[in-house]
This record gives structure tokens, C-alpha cells and sequence, in this order.
């Protein structure tokens, strides 16, 4: 099909579609619509919005509602106001603890290990000395050893120092991400011009001013991305608390639901609560998507590889 | 670095080789203080815990005298607790069960990532921001919250998308319902990926097929496509790492699916043999072997992505 359209085009729009040079260019090119790609990628968003889009609608249901009307329209009884009432009514309201919990975590576990990550990556791309390199393979290796998979030996070590079941056993592990530092290192290898570091010290800055005031400033877009991929990482995690704490007040979402969901399995009438949760723990990353949409450098990701 | 043609009378340039060291020293403890959040937390969270993570899988708890007062002591086996993994037949099952859901999601995950990004960035494509953001918007849904969004999805009694004719949690059917998640939560992530290195290319080279004849479906699969392969490696790498954690889904999942057992993948097996079975030096061993696949994995990918690439050049030359 794209084949025929492509056919049926001057051999002058050919030649500036693709560049979308001039406004008449332009219209004639979006005149025809590439049926077969939007079809396409129609059916995919299709794929990855229909699914939020009916806990939307199974959220409206009550309990009661929920396994007796027809799956695909909404309730309008009511049924979303008597889950969301009762999901935060649920055990004195740790539902709102779990949210709280899950900013914290992802907040500022994402913003610290950043900063961290920042530091350490202008450090290697901006020093040379020596055994600079032998840090940097250390570093790098650290990607072999999935935190997954030191979990329970972190576990065990944490429980000797009585650690473990705490705020920080949930976020101390997670602060250091050998790939954010290789992402912030190569971003100021090509960000932080080696002439405006000299002309700062010979005014005489200090190299810790220089680091705050131009290096962190010039590595700005890829702080915002590491920090994204930082926050969802952490607001993604479950095995770490789940291996880690055992007091429900300091579950985070993903964890609380998932007690939630295991103890509906007896309680039926759980099921509504846990898919209002649901609910409401995609929106908030959601709209935090959303709108710092833009900022999103995901270039960076695979720049790393050309490189 | 303190070297310079430009002529210099000896004690300007020993001048200057001397604050270059001077600086250099003071530049040194800079860095170093700034790298030291990052080793420090590095050695105690991923170093210290591989580590004594090698340490326990060389122990086995022993009870010494009677059966019910009796003393338990630590002694060391040698390589016996990974003998005794890889002789059990539940870890080589989970690892089985893994492979087959990665065999279903990688190749699936890749496929659907290059042909969105293809399809945003073919020509006339209308509306590509919108789609782009709504492929995405998954990636932005923990695992475990879109296992539960998806387990309501499968449930008979809740299913929208026929769960009382189709039984996703058959023996059989789980594998696809599993990997389905896994492939709903990244591929928008992954096309993300290959769509910002297609746009990375330059375009005069589709020109130069278009005016050879080229349409823009051999265009998009014998000009875009190879071009991109790093960005597919990449990818690749990535999936198959995220397989090998496999967790968080089938572990939700569970309390809706009788077919998931507690060491359905390997990682539940770890779980499992470390915390209901209090195994933790068996458990150790097992998570050892799981590194050992997932460097070897990586090294597979990359060669496996590397040979590709060769060929690929040897047929333009």
C-alpha cells in the first residue's frame, strides 16, 4: 500500500517530503496520509492504552458490580467513590502511607542518586589521574551484578547491622547505578568545554565551584534524564522491599498492593479495592511523564553505543 | 602535559611543570572526593554483597548432635551447594519456564519496537507525537501495578478480553500471558530507542534510493533498518537481561494463577529456597549461576550483534 502512494507523487514532493522544506511542500506532502504506518501505530497505542483505560472502568464498579455487569461499561451507582473512600479507609488509611512512602523512596532516592551519579561521571570525564581508568572499569562492572541478584546477600549484611525493615534499607542499595554514572560521564566528556574550566580557575574559582556552577549547569538535560530513569527504577522496585521490610507502614505502592491483591485472594471484595490502587499508582507517574515529556533525552541512551 | 615546542628559556618551564604539578595533586584529591558517594556505596551494596553472596555459596549449615536441641554449625563444602543446584531438576525446569517466556517476549518486544519506530518515522505519518507518547505511557507502569492490571484483564470473572473462553492461566497459555506484560511495559521504551537513532540518520541517503526506485517499505527494511543495529543490539541486550530478572510479574500474578509455582523462574526458586526453605547458602549458589548466565548473555548478544554487523558491511563493500 505505502508502495502505491509512493508512486503516485511528483517526483518534486518526493524530494521534499521527507525534509519538510516550505509550507506548500508541506500540505501536499500531509495531503496523503501514510495509511498503512498510522494503522499501525494506531493499533499499538490501542494495545498499550486500552488496558489502563478499563481499570478506569472497572474502578467505577462496586464489589458487588464488579464480577455481575458487563465488564466493558462503566457504573455510574457511585461504585468509585464507595472503592476510593474504601481504599483509603482501608487498615487506618496505609494506603496514603504506601503513596507517601513511594514519593519518598522514588523522590529522593532519584534525586540523590543523581547527584551522586553526577559527581562521580565529571569527575572520570573531567580528571585524568592515575588509575582513573581502573576506577571507571570498576565502575562499569558493577552492571554484571544485578541488584536483583544481590538482594539477599544484601539482606543478610544489612540484618547485622539491624538495618533491615527500615527507610534506608529500601533506599541505600538503590543510590548507585553504574549506568547513570557512564551516562553522566559521557555527557560531560561532550558538555564541559575543558576551556571554560581553565578560564574559571584562572579567575581564580575553586574546582568545587567550578563543578556547581558550570559543570552541574552544562550537564543539565542529561541530570533530568538519569533522574527519570532513576525515579522509576526505584518507584518500579518490589523485590528490594519486598525481601527487606515487614512492616506494612512502610511498604511502598507496588508492595501494598500486592499484600492487598494476595489477601483478596480470601476476600473478594479486595479485588475493587486493589484495582482502584492500581488506578491511582499509574496516574501520578503519568502525569509526571507527561509533562516533563520534553526534557526526556533518550538520545543519550543510544548515543552511548555509537559512541 | 607540562611539555611545550614553543621555546621556552629551562626555568619558565620548570616553573610551569611545577604548578601543573601542584594543581594536578590538588585536582586529584578534587575527583577523588567526588568519586568517593560512589565507590563508597558501591563497595558496600554491590561489592560487599557479591562478595559474601561467594562466601555463603561455599557453606552449608550442618546440625551436629541431637535432633531436636541439637548445635548447628557452618562448614565448608567447596563448589557442593552449585553441584547440588545444577543436579536439581526444579532449577533447570525454572530456568526452562524463563527461556521460554524470554524465547515469546524478546523476539516479540524487538519486532513491535523497530516496526512503531519505523512506522513514526516513514513518511506522512499523521499524529506521530501522539502515538509516540501513548506506546510509551506503559513504561511509566511498575511491573508489579501492570501484572494487577493485567491479572484483571486475564480473570474469567473480570476478563474484558474473553478470559471465560480463553484460560490465560492454562499451563500453557501463562507463558504468553506473562510475557505479554513483560513485552506491554517495554516496547514502547525500546521503540523510543530505535525511532531517536532513525532520526539520527541522515536523509539524503533515502533520496538516493527513492530516485533508484527504491519504495519506501524496501527503503524502511533494506536502508533504515541495518543502519540502525546498534540501537537493536542495545535493545536486545537489554530484554534479555530484563528476562533473566524475571520476578515481579509472575510473582503478582499468583495469587490469581494456580499454574505459577514458587520457583516458577529462577529468581523465585532463589527467593524461595532462601526464605520459605531458609536455604540462604544453596540460594547463594543459585544467584551465582544467574550472574554467570547473565554475563555470558551479554557476551552472546554482543558478539552475536558484532558478527551481524560484519556481514552486513562485507555485503555493502
Amino acid at each position: 500500500m505505502t508502495i502505491a502512494l509512493d508512486r503516485t507523487e511528483t517526483p518534486d514532493a518526493r524530494n521534499t517530503a521527507g525534509r519538510g522544506e516550505g509550507p506548500a511542500a508541506r500540505s501536499a506532502a500531509r495531503r496523503r496520509t501514510n495509511l498503512f504506518s498510522t494503522a499501525i501505530l494506531v493499533i499499538g497505542a490501542l494495545y498499550c492504552v486500552l488496558p489502563v483505560l478499563w481499570i478506569l472502568v472497572a474502578a467505577t464498579k462496586s464489589p458487588a458490580e464488579l464480577f455481575s455487569t458487563p465488564t466493558a461499561i462503566p457504573s455510574f451507582t457511585g461504585g468509585f467513590w464507595e472503592n476510593l473512600t474504601g481504599l483509603f479507609a482501608y487498615k487506618d488509611g496505609v494506603f496514603g502511607r504506601w503513596m507517601l512512602n513511594s514519593a519518598l523512596y522514588a523522590g529522593g532516592g532519584g534525586v540523590a542518586s543523581t547527584l551522586i551519579a553526577a559527581a562521580a561521571g565529571y569527575a572520570l570525564a573531567k580528571y585524568r589521574f592515575r588509575g582513573s581508568t581502573w576506577i571507571f572499569r570498576l565502575i562499569v562492572a558493577g552492571v554484571l551484578l544485578p541488584q536483583i541478584m544481590l538482594a539477599i546477600p544484601q539482606y543478610l549484611l544489612l540484618a547485622q547491622v539491624g538495618l533491615t525493615n527500615s527507610y534506608l534499607s529500601v533506599i541505600l542499595p538503590l543510590l548507585v547505578s553504574p549506568y547513570a554514572i557512564y551516562l553522566c560521564k559521557i555527557y560531560a566528556e561532550s558538555s564541559v568545554p575543558d576551556e571554560i574550566m581553565e578560564a574559571a580557575r584562572i579567575d581564580g574559582a575553586s574546582e568545587w565551584r567550578i563543578f556547581v556552577s558550570t559543570g552541574l549547569r552544562l550537564m543539565a538535560p542529561a541530570l533530568v534524564t538519569v533522574f527519570l530513569l532513576q525515579f522509576i527504577a526505584i518507584w518500579n522496585n518490589f523485590l528490594l522491599p519486598f525481601i527487606m521490610l515487614t512492616d506494612d507502614t512502610k511498604f511502598p505502592l507496588t508492595l501494598g498492593l500486592f499484600a492487598m491483591l494476595r489477601s483478596g485472594a480470601s476476600q473478594a471484595a479486595l479485588y475493587s479495592l486493589v484495582i482502584m490502587g492500581t488506578l491511582l499508582a499509574i496516574i501520578p507517574v503519568a502525569i509526571l511523564f507527561l509533562s516533563l515529556q520534553r526534557y526526556w533525552r533518550l538520545d543519550l541512551l543510544s548515543g552511548g553505543v555509537k559512541a | 602535559m607540562g611539555t611545550s615546542t614553543a621555546p621556552e628559556t629551562a626555568a619558565s618551564s620548570r616553573r610551569r611543570s611545577a604548578t601543573t604539578r601542584r594543581r594536578s595533586r590538588s585536582t586529584t584529591g578534587f575527583a577523588l572526593a567526588l568519586l568517593a558517594p560512589a565507590l563508597v556505596l558501591l563497595a558496600l551494596f554491590t561489592f560487599a554483597p557479591g562478595i559474601y553472596a561467594f562466601i555463603l555459596s561455599l557453606l552449608q549449615r550442618r546440625v551436629s548432635g541431637g535432633l531436636l536441641g541439637g548445635e548447628t554449625s557452618l562448614e565448608f563444602v567447596g563448589f557442593a551447594n552449585y553441584l547440588a543446584t545444577l543436579g536439581d531438576a526444579e532449577f533447570w525446569a525454572s530456568l526452562g519456564r524463563m527461556l521460554l517466556i524470554a524465547g515469546i517476549g524478546v523476539p516479540a518486544t524487538i519486532i513491535l519496537a523497530a516496526l512503531f519506530a519505523l512506522c513514526l518515522d516513514a513518511d506522512r505519518t499523521r499524529l506521530v507525537g501522539a502515538w509516540r507518547i501513548a506506546i510509551f505511557l506503559p513504561y511509566a507502569v511498575p511491573g508489579v501495578i501492570a501484572s494487577l492490571l493485567w491479572g484483571f484483564l486475564y480473570l474469567p470473572a473480570t476478563s474484558p478480553i474473553g478470559g471465560e473462553v480463553v484460560d490465560y492461566f492454562g499451563g500453557t497459555e501463562v507463558f504468553f500471558s506473562v510475557a505479554n506484560i513483560a513485552v506491554w511495559g517495554v516496547v514502547g521504551f525500546n521503540m523510543v530507542i530505535m525511532y531517536t537513532a532513525l532520526r539520527g540518520l541522515p536523509r539524503e541517503m533515502y533520496e538516493a534510493a527513492k530516485l533508484d526506485g527504491a519504495g519506501e517499505l524496501q527503503i524502511a527494511l533494506r536502508v533504515k533498518l541495518p543502519m540502525i543495529k546498534p540501537a537493536i543490539v542495545m535493545c536486545s541486550l537489554f530484554s534479555v537481561l530484563g528476562a533473566l530478572q524475571l520476578f515481579n510479574e509472575p510473582t503478582t500474578l499468583r495469587p490469581l494463577a494456580n499454574a505459577i509455582s514458587s520457583t516458577w523462574v529462577p529468581l523465585m526458586k532463589v527467593y524461595t529456597d532462601a526464605f520459605v526453605h531458609d536455604d540462604i547458602y544453596g540460594a547463594a549458589a543459585t544467584s551465582l549461576l544467574l550472574v554467570a548466565l547473565t554475563v555470558a548473555a551479554s557476551v552472546l548478544v554482543n558478539s552475536i550483534g558484532s558478527a551481524i554487523g560484519r556481514s552486513g558491511q562485507r555485503k555493502k563493500s
